[in-house]
């Protein structure tokens, strides 16, 4: 495994069993600053396990999750984990639906997280074009009003992307982007992923080989909780591994 | 932007004109009762008796704690079946000071203990009976014991992350277990009876017409207060984050939220405001017994809120006056279906008025707007940029 001192997130021989089922075996993972990493595998491959275990909705039974070089995650809840850098997206878009698009990014604008914050909080000039420049970002300008319930699935999986970029992380962990969206919408929000990894880390988990193509990045293969193989899109779908596993199907 | 959310969206620009509106009407209303009881003499037309006053003053006293429930219910999600706990150990607070008032007037004429304790042979008054006797730490007591009840078991069920109907479920088992703790004559309250028979207020005769006007008015100043306490609660980021609690609490914490807290707090807080409309309503109705922490009592607070419209807090007003206002009829009418019908009721808002009363009048409202601007569409072109 290359350099561990200057990764971002690097998980180390991590082990997670649901009732003797190993959902993840071993798994080692090393994600550079400033790297977009696509990680692929079949349903039950262990991708949303893996993602609970980075975010801190589920403990692993052993290794270690280290955030930074220096962190180890695997110590912190959600809200923790949350304020040290990373976002997550969920794979079934979830946004506050009640709430306006506007109150939905103000809620995951950084800044100081306790009630009584919330309760006085202002929102500056700053804050507000910040808003702004996001809304713009996720194709939903001009949208301020619009609540959040009333958008198309696509909509709704960029807006929560856009609330992952308010929160300022600096690895962004996205579950099936893709998921559900027209040819046109996967194109772009590829298109929007590429944009954010230019000065974020960002891990993508997906299934939709045209989005990954479109990635043109480091793959990751995912197979009953290990990775098995790594390297560019084609290297992978050459590995005879990969191609009894997955793409042989 | 007319959709099925817009009445449920916390913060809404339309649910804060129209909750100005009713609570200044309410207000209102309530000023000129509270004058006319005053001004005009019994046997007037315009007369309005210290009963129905009394009677009113009680009804403002639920739609405090109705406003309390949508708090947490409406914005948070958090369905307490026992919220009528908080407001029965406030009413408590309230009658422990009303009892030491009695001084030696009682029955039994003891200056020292209440009829209740010389009845049980109790020699001298329990430690925990101790400060009552002024109305100060009684009031302090009526927020802090309800307060501190939701803070502690809030903080246990929250940190746990219980929620949905699971939360719901030990919310009214623990009222259930209040009850019959209080049911019991050990534990020093009166056991079944409860407290009552009580003479004096700051030392004002509880049954006079004075006390009658100034609890009345004390009751809708407090409504009022605890109203616009609770809007801009919700109307501030940190309601929105209640919203996002409500909706997907999960995506709450993934965005660094301590949803724990939160939940906490507004718990706290509608335990307070509760455990202040039980101590307003205790005197106004002269008993408090363990009857006020029954199940039913936590449930029939759900189903005002139900009728009025959950998430308005000003919805939960209207239910509660509205329903109670029933209750006082029908129960004097019928008595015996009542409970039918409040089951009935909460069946049929459910099914056919999900936003409740507010949402039905909204809708109404609505549509007659918009066939008004139909008819003027130069007007509607202007007012849509809004």
């Amino acid at each position: 495994m290359s350099n561990f001192a200057s990764s971002i997130l690097y998980l180390e021989d991590v082990t997670k069993s649901f009732d003797g089922f190993k959902a993840i075996n071993a798994l080692n993972l090393n994600i550079q600053p400033g790297e977009l990493r696509a990680i692929i595998g079949p349903n039950g491959a262990g991708k949303s396990t893996m993602m609970d275990i980075i975010t801190g909705k589920t403990r692993p039974d052993s290794g270690r999750v280290i955030f930074k070089s220096k962190t180890d995650l695997t110590r912190l809840d959600e809200a923790e984990i949350a304020n040290l850098g990373i976002g997550r997206k969920f794979q079934k878009p979830t946004v506050i639906e009640s709430l306006s698009l506007y109150e939905n990014l103000e809620l995951a604008l950084k800044g100081r997280r306790s009630v009584f914050a919330s309760l006085l909080h202002k929102l500056s000039e700053q804050d507000k074009e910040r808003i702004e420049s996001i809304l713009v970002q996720v194709k939903l300008g001009g949208k301020h009003k619009t609540l959040a319930g009333d958008l198309s699935h696509g909509q709704k999986q960029w807006l929560e992307i856009g609330m992952l970029l308010m929160q300022e992380p600096e690895l962004l962990l996205i579950d099936e982007p893709a998921a559900g969206m027209t040819d046109a919408e996967t194109m772009q929000t590829a298109a929007l992923l590429k944009a954010i990894s230019v000065n974020h880390s960002v891990v993508v988990v997906e299934h939709d080989m045209q989005f990954i193509g479109a990635l043109d990045t480091t793959v990751s293969v995912l197979h009953q909780g290990s990775i098995i193989a790594e390297g560019s899109l084609e290297k992978v779908s050459n590995t005879q591994e990969v191609i009894d596993v997955y793409l042989g199907r | 932007m007319k959709n099925k959310f817009n009445w449920l969206s916390a913060g809404g620009h339309q649910t804060s004109v129209a909750g100005t509106y009713v609570m200044l009407i309410i207000l209102g209303v309530g000023l000129l009762l509270a004058l006319c009881n005053l001004i005009f003499p019994e046997g007037s037309a315009l007369h309005v008796s210290s009963y129905t006053l009394a009677l009113f003053g009680k009804y403002l006293c639920f739609a405090l704690l109705a406003l309390s429930l949508d708090l947490i219910w409406g914005y948070a999600g958090i369905l307490s079946l026992g919220h009528s706990a908080f407001f029965a150990l406030g009413g408590y607070a309230m009658g422990m000071y009303l009892m030491r008032q009695i001084g030696d007037r009682g029955v039994y004429g003891n200056p020292d203990l209440p009829d209740f304790m010389v009845f049980l042979n109790w020699q001298e008054l329990p430690w925990f009976w101790m400060g009552f006797d002024h109305f100060g730490f009684a009031m302090i007591m009526a927020l802090a014991v309800p307060g501190l009840l939701a803070f502690l078991f809030g903080w246990l069920a929250f940190r746990s992350r219980v929620t949905g109907v699971y939360f719901s479920i030990i919310t009214q088992a623990m009222t259930f277990a209040l009850m019959n703790a209080f049911f019991r004559n050990e534990m020093g309250f009166g056991g079944n009876n409860g407290l009552t028979d009580f003479k004096e207020i700051l030392g004002f005769d509880v049954q006079s017409d004075g006390v009658t006007v100034a609890l009345f008015v004390a009751s809708l100043i407090s409504l009022f207060a605890a109203y616009f306490l609770c809007r801009w609660i919700v109307n501030s980021k940190a309601g929105n984050v209640l919203v996002a609690v409500r909706d997907a609490e999960s995506r709450t914490r993934f965005l660094g939220y301590r949803v724990e807290h939160f939940k906490l707090f507004v718990f706290v807080v509608a335990a307070l405001i509760a455990g202040l409309s039980g101590a307003l309503y205790v005197p106004q109705v002269g008993i408090i017994n363990p009857g006020e922490f029954s199940p039913l009592f936590s449930i029939e607070v759900v189903i005002w809120v139900a009728v009025g419209g959950r998430g308005t807090l000003y919805g939960a007003v209207i239910g509660a006056l509205v329903v109670s206002y029933a209750k006082t009829y029908f129960t004097g009418a019928f008595a015996e279906v009542w409970l039918f019908m409040l089951g009935g009721l909460f069946v049929v808002v459910t099914l056919y008025m999900p936003k409740g009363i507010v949402g039905v009048a909204g809708q109404w409202i609505g549509a007659r707007t918009n066939r008004r601007a139909q008819q003027k569409p130069q007007v509607a072109a202007g007012d849509s940029d809004e």
